[in-house]
């Protein structure tokens, strides 16, 4: 048998565990963990409707994910989506012209925000504002669009 | 017991049952004196909290790995891939760990303490502490009971914990999703406090539930041999059922 020493000593290192486990977990793995910030700069974008878009939702360019959406608000005066973008600070050098839509990934998947690189020299900045935006397709929408235009046709 | 046997079986598992919530009251309600026996608290929580580490680490993470498999293999057919991470993350923190600790827990932990006190009735260590004058079960049971109660809480975390490892290294290390995606999912979808929350409250729940019945069962068996046996495959087989049936319980209270 061990001395008591020792085996107090291993329930101690046991009950740190624990804790460690709770902190890591409750940072890591649930919506608490939206708190710490890593090396990014913001851009936000005025969008008509973001459809499904949802706050940490991913931003991608040409496919990579370069950052995350940090919150969506109703702009008061515009009444246009405001949706703030923390980028990745190593992607700095974004055109300042780069245009932003709201897409789907698959035809069930989440909505995240692509970005269109532009042409222009000078690169987005923190804070700056993407000016080109496409909106959510709203599937009722389109479907509405295109009963209505079939319906002009046929007379 | 003698009566027992005339009695139907309906009224034998009531009276069971009201002797062993009891004995829970009698043990609780004395629990201010075991404030002194924080030693021997620790000691207990060593010997079924720590001693238990290295089967609930085995089985968290292959628990992990196999779900995260088996998630991400019927959520590609769907090109829904991605999404691996909220179920693996929600499953995990609100129904497999707290379950599977605990049912592991009384394998692992339940039946020692059954058996150990089981054993010293039998030996009539029991009997000689109470002619001490020192009361047995503020010696013997409430440090077992407190240590439970302590130790299930916290393997729940080290399984979850464990799992998640093995979530991520099928995930990101096998598949190579990427990992901004399996955290940044994962974050938009458990809650706090109503995922990850309810959880934890049902790994307190089950905590009692597990040291409780292993520590009853170990007190009330017969001091013989089979006696002894018997009670620790009372203890996994009553702990797993009510594990499972107040999970459902409790799933369904806090949905």
């Amino acid at each position: 048998m061990k001395s008591s020493n020792q085996v107090e000593i291993a329930a101690g290192i046991f009950l740190l565990l624990g804790i460690a486990a709770l902190i890591f977990l409750a940072v890591e793995a649930t919506d608490s963990g939206a708190v710490k910030s890593g090396e990014t700069y913001e851009i936000r974008a005025y969008f008509t409707n973001v459809g499904g878009l949802k706050p940490k939702a991913p931003v991608a360019m040409a496919g990579v994910t370069i950052g995350r959406v940090a919150s969506i608000e109703l702009d008061n005066e515009s009444l246009e989506a405001r949706v703030l973008m923390k980028i990745n600070s190593s992607f700095d050098d974004l055109p300042s012209d780069t245009s932003a839509s709201v897409l789907t990934s698959g035809i069930l998947g989440d909505q995240y925000v692509g970005l269109e690189p532009g042409g222009a020299p000078d690169a987005l900045a923190d804070g700056d504002r993407i000016l080109l935006t496409n909106s959510a397709v709203v599937l009722e929408q389109l479907i509405g669009r295109y009963l209505f235009n079939s319906d002009e046709e046929s007379e | 017991m003698s009566a027992a046997s005339s009695q139907p079986w309906i009224l034998m598992a009531i009276r069971r049952l009201g002797n062993a919530g009891v004995f829970l009251l009698t043990a609780l309600g004395g629990m201010r004196c075991s404030f002194f026996h924080a030693g021997e608290t620790m000691r207990q929580i060593y010997y079924i909290g720590a001693r238990s580490l290295v089967i609930i680490m085995m089985s968290g993470f292959f628990v992990g790995l196999v779900m995260t498999l088996q998630t991400y293999d019927t959520l590609t057919r769907f090109g829904a891939g991605d999404s691996v991470s909220t179920v693996l993350g929600l499953a995990l923190f609100k129904e497999l760990g707290p379950v599977l600790t605990a049912i592991l827990f009384a394998g692992r932990a339940g039946t020692a303490v059954a058996a150990e006190i089981g054993l010293m009735r039998a030996t009539e260590q029991i009997d000689a502490l109470d002619l001490m004058g020192i009361d047995p079960i503020e010696r013997i049971v409430q440090p077992r009971l407190l240590a439970g109660f302590i130790a299930v809480p916290i393997l729940t975390l080290v399984f979850n914990f464990m799992a998640l490892l093995g979530g991520v290294f099928f995930a990101i290390g096998m598949m190579g999703i990427d990992p901004l995606t399996f955290w940044g999912n994962m974050q938009n979808s458990i809650g706090l406090w109503e995922d990850f929350g309810t959880g934890m409250f049902k790994a307190v729940a089950f905590g009692v539930i597990a040291s409780w019945l292993a520590v009853y069962f170990g007190w009330t068996a017969k001091p013989t041999s089979e006696g002894v046996a018997k009670a620790t495959t009372h203890t996994v087989i009553a702990t797993a059922i009510s594990v499972l049936l107040l999970d459902f319980v409790l799933s369904a209270l806090m949905l």
